[in-house]
């Protein structure tokens, strides 16, 4: 199928109008509406195998993350055991070319098992191919061992990826610190809990020169202190995620109103699918993130993706694991954000994909989506790819849909009900 | 009057001041019936009340039993230790089962802020929150309205202080979210990191204040209400010593004197006397605190009738 004179973003933003051939057919259809992006590339998502298959596995994680528009997707290490050996590392990937979905990528952990005390073989893990390394789910506490595990990192040339989070501060906590969380007698994660840590690792960075990635960015402080970083010029990049560009606290006492809407309809307080680390922050912090991605101090969004099963959110709040499983609303989020005046297309394309080809260090493959951005769709247990279903918004109708993912030129997902209705090209230029 | 709609009581922050004056009234009746002879009316005879009790409680719990045997209710009482919670059952799976076993009324106390709302959400039961984490505890802040309410009259433009651990506090969250719909104001003086940041820096709720010295925050105040200081606050770091709280914050009979002539002093026990509260105090004639235990079996026996749909009959 040829998408005659179809709207084409690039990675850099650039938008201009050509025809897109998605599979072998030759048919020419009319590309009016459709949007085409470069495939995005995910830096962050939890795909739980091995150990918690229970909530999901490379197979449907990648295709979740297909589903998504992410042909690209950087599976992280806390799994159990923890991808901190070479034959882990390779492992996923052949896992993960199996699915036949979205690419792989393994990251591996920083420390052995996880453990935050004795270094993996970092120099040996690149070489089996892991992109990249992070304990995320746990900061690195040692300041010694994190200077070590950066300077390591650099010498194999790979970016360490990390989870900035004071966990003295952070305490018990479970939402943000702030008038929602006194007002529902929650305990709370204060954003210095991240702001001090980011202060830490940035000044680690700038001890070793070594390239910094710091993952879900979620309050205004820590973005200031990364906006810093790079005025000094130090390798320091960050990713947001797309529920803090369009969630707040709030919505732990049952508000469903997105960042940039008021008086939406009320859902019910406490649902533990609004628990997640870093926890929603205030809108004022989400106005940052935007903001960052609109002067590049944001490289990328990421999804944090964080599937689990039932078992482990049907509790209550303070027993409920963090995570929400969001790389199937991520791209409908950013862009509903984008439609409501709170960012710029291009700057979110660049951040969905030149943006985390830099942190990683790649270029850019070779992948494309279409993108149906005033396509809607209704968040349900039954629409989902991923095993996951733990998101708040589930039951919410969200506009913009993937309606086809080619990943190293093959078309690996297609949703021909909605391309097939379409009218032919030639009908349209008549 | 209109007919009551609500089926569960979780907490009265999205309630209207008509719903709490409702309850208030219909505790009336139930204080003659507690001082019979015979404290009982066959009213809710044959129905079933189910007291889970997942955190250790001896007032609240009683309290609850007490008000459903008055009504002549059926009561099982199932408590933490004892239940299958030991063995790490569910919480889902223990009020399904609760249910499934007739649970009519479900009165549950909560470690865990918010768990009577993913309760509610999943059974057929009524919920009455005894209590939740910090969150809320809603019969408490009934009984300390209806017990003020008697004390001053209407308690529009009163303004009643809570003293101490307003961060841990369910009785502190409730208590404003029952006295400023009445029309009350609130002001809060406690250690500073027992009062919530968000509220120490100006960002409060409709009608309560904060005031860091609390001989100006009782200064010609209607009522105060002292907190229960949990010992395990020192041990954690928020307090530097028992002895210095009793000092700066407990209530002494010369902060008394500072209030309004006659203004009670209310404290939702059990208290620790010579730390929030003076054993003078505790016990001297403008201490309420006898009154609201009486009260707050009333209060109990008014919502399960309220929930059972039962008309009340004085």
């Amino acid at each position: 199928m040829i998408l005659a004179h179809v709207r084409r973003i690039d990675a850099d933003g650039r938008e201009r109008r050509e025809d897109v051939r998605i599979g072998d057919d030759r048919e020419r259809v009319d590309g009016d509406g459709l949007v085409v992006l470069p495939g995005l590339i995910d830096l962050h998502a939890h795909l739980r195998e091995p150990g918690y298959e229970e909530s999901e596995t490379v197979a449907t994680g990648a295709r979740a993350a297909l589903r998504g528009g992410f042909t690209t997707v950087c599976a992280m290490a806390n799994t159990l055991p923890a991808i901190d050996s070479p034959g882990l590392v390779a492992e996923i990937a052949a896992r993960g070319r199996e699915a036949r979905a979205a690419r792989v990528l393994s990251v591996a952990a920083i420390t052995r098992g996880r453990n935050g005390r004795e270094l993996a073989d970092l120099i040996e893990l690149a070489r089996a191919g892991a992109v990249a390394f992070s304990d995320d789910g746990d900061p690195v506490e040692d300041a010694r061992l994190f200077r070590s595990a950066l300077e390591y990192a650099h010498a194999a040339g790979r970016p360490v990826l990390e989870h900035a989070q004071d966990r003295a501060l952070s305490g018990r906590g479970v939402m943000h610190e702030g008038a929602v969380s006194a007002d529902l007698g929650l305990p709370g994660i204060p954003a210095a809990a991240e702001e001090s840590a980011v202060a830490r690792d940035v000044a680690i960075a700038k001890l070793t020169g070594a390239r910094l990635h710091l993952q879900h960015v979620s309050t205004a402080g820590s973005l200031e202190l990364v906006r810093r970083a790079k005025a000094e010029g130090l390798q320091v990049t960050c990713e947001v995620a797309p529920h803090h560009l369009a969630l707040t606290d709030a919505w732990v006492a049952g508000s469903r109103a997105l960042a940039w809407e008021d008086g939406a309809p009320r859902g019910v307080a406490f649902d533990s699918a609004t628990k997640v680390n870093p926890p929603l922050r205030t809108a004022a912090d989400a106005r940052a993130l935007w903001a960052g991605i609109a002067d590049g101090t944001v490289d990328a969004i990421a999804t944090d993706h964080a599937p689990h099963a039932s078992v482990r959110k049907d509790v209550d709040y303070a027993d409920a694991a963090f995570g929400i499983s969001g790389i199937e609303t991520a791209l409908s989020l950013v862009l509903m954000g984008v439609a409501a005046g709170m960012g710029d297309l291009g700057a979110v394309v660049r951040a969905l994909t030149a943006g985390p080809a830099r942190v990683l260090g790649t270029s850019l493959p070779d992948d494309l989506i279409v993108v149906d951005p005033s396509r809607e769709w209704t968040v349900s247990a039954a629409t989902l790819v991923s095993k996951g279903k733990n998101t708040p918004l589930l039951g919410r109708t969200l506009r913009g849909r993937v309606i086809a993912a080619i990943v190293d030129g093959e078309t690996r997902y297609r949703d021909d009900a909605a391309l097939g209705g379409r009218r032919s090209a030639e009908a349209a230029a008549r | 009057m209109t007919a009551w709609s609500r089926r569960h009581v979780l907490s009265t922050e999205d309630w209207t001041r008509e719903e709490i004056e409702r309850v208030l009234d219909q505790t009336e009746p139930m204080l003659e019936v507690l001082g019979r002879p015979i404290r009982r009316t066959p009213a809710l005879r044959g129905r079933t009340v189910v007291l889970f009790f997942a955190e250790a409680s001896t007032r609240t719990r009683m309290s609850f039993e007490l008000a459903a045997k008055a009504l002549s209710a059926d009561t099982s009482i199932i408590t933490a230790s004892g239940s299958s919670i030991e063995k790490g059952e569910t919480l889902l799976d223990t009020v399904r089962t609760l249910q499934a076993l007739g649970a009519e009324i479900l009165v549950m106390r909560s470690a865990a802020s918010g768990a009577p709302y993913f309760v509610a959400e999943r059974v057929t039961s009524a919920v009455i929150n005894a209590g939740d984490g910090w969150h809320a505890h809603p019969t408490q802040g009934l009984l300390d309205a209806f017990t003020l309410r008697r004390a001053l009259g209407d308690l529009a433009g009163k303004r009643i202080v809570i003293v101490g651990d307003v961060l841990h506090s369910r009785v502190a969250r409730s208590d404003i979210h029952t006295l400023v719909p009445l029309g009350a104001t609130v002001t809060l003086s406690g250690p500073p990191t027992l009062i919530p940041a968000a509220w120490r820096c100006g960002q409060l709720p409709p009608g309560v204040s904060h005031e860091e010295e609390v001989d100006r925050a009782l200064d010609a105040a209607d009522a105060v209400i002292a907190l229960r200081l949990q010992r395990e606050r020192q041990e954690s770091g928020l307090l530097p010593s028992l002895r210095e709280y009793a000092l700066e914050w407990g209530i002494t009979e010369e902060r008394v004197a500072r209030m309004r002539p006659g203004a009670p002093v209310l404290h939702p026990g059990p208290m620790n006397e010579g730390v929030e509260i003076d054993a003078a105090v505790a016990h001297g004639s403008r201490s309420l605190i006898e009154q609201q235990v009486t009260n707050g079996v009333a209060v109990r026996m008014a919502l399960l009738l309220l929930l059972a749909g039962t008309p009340v009959a004085a």
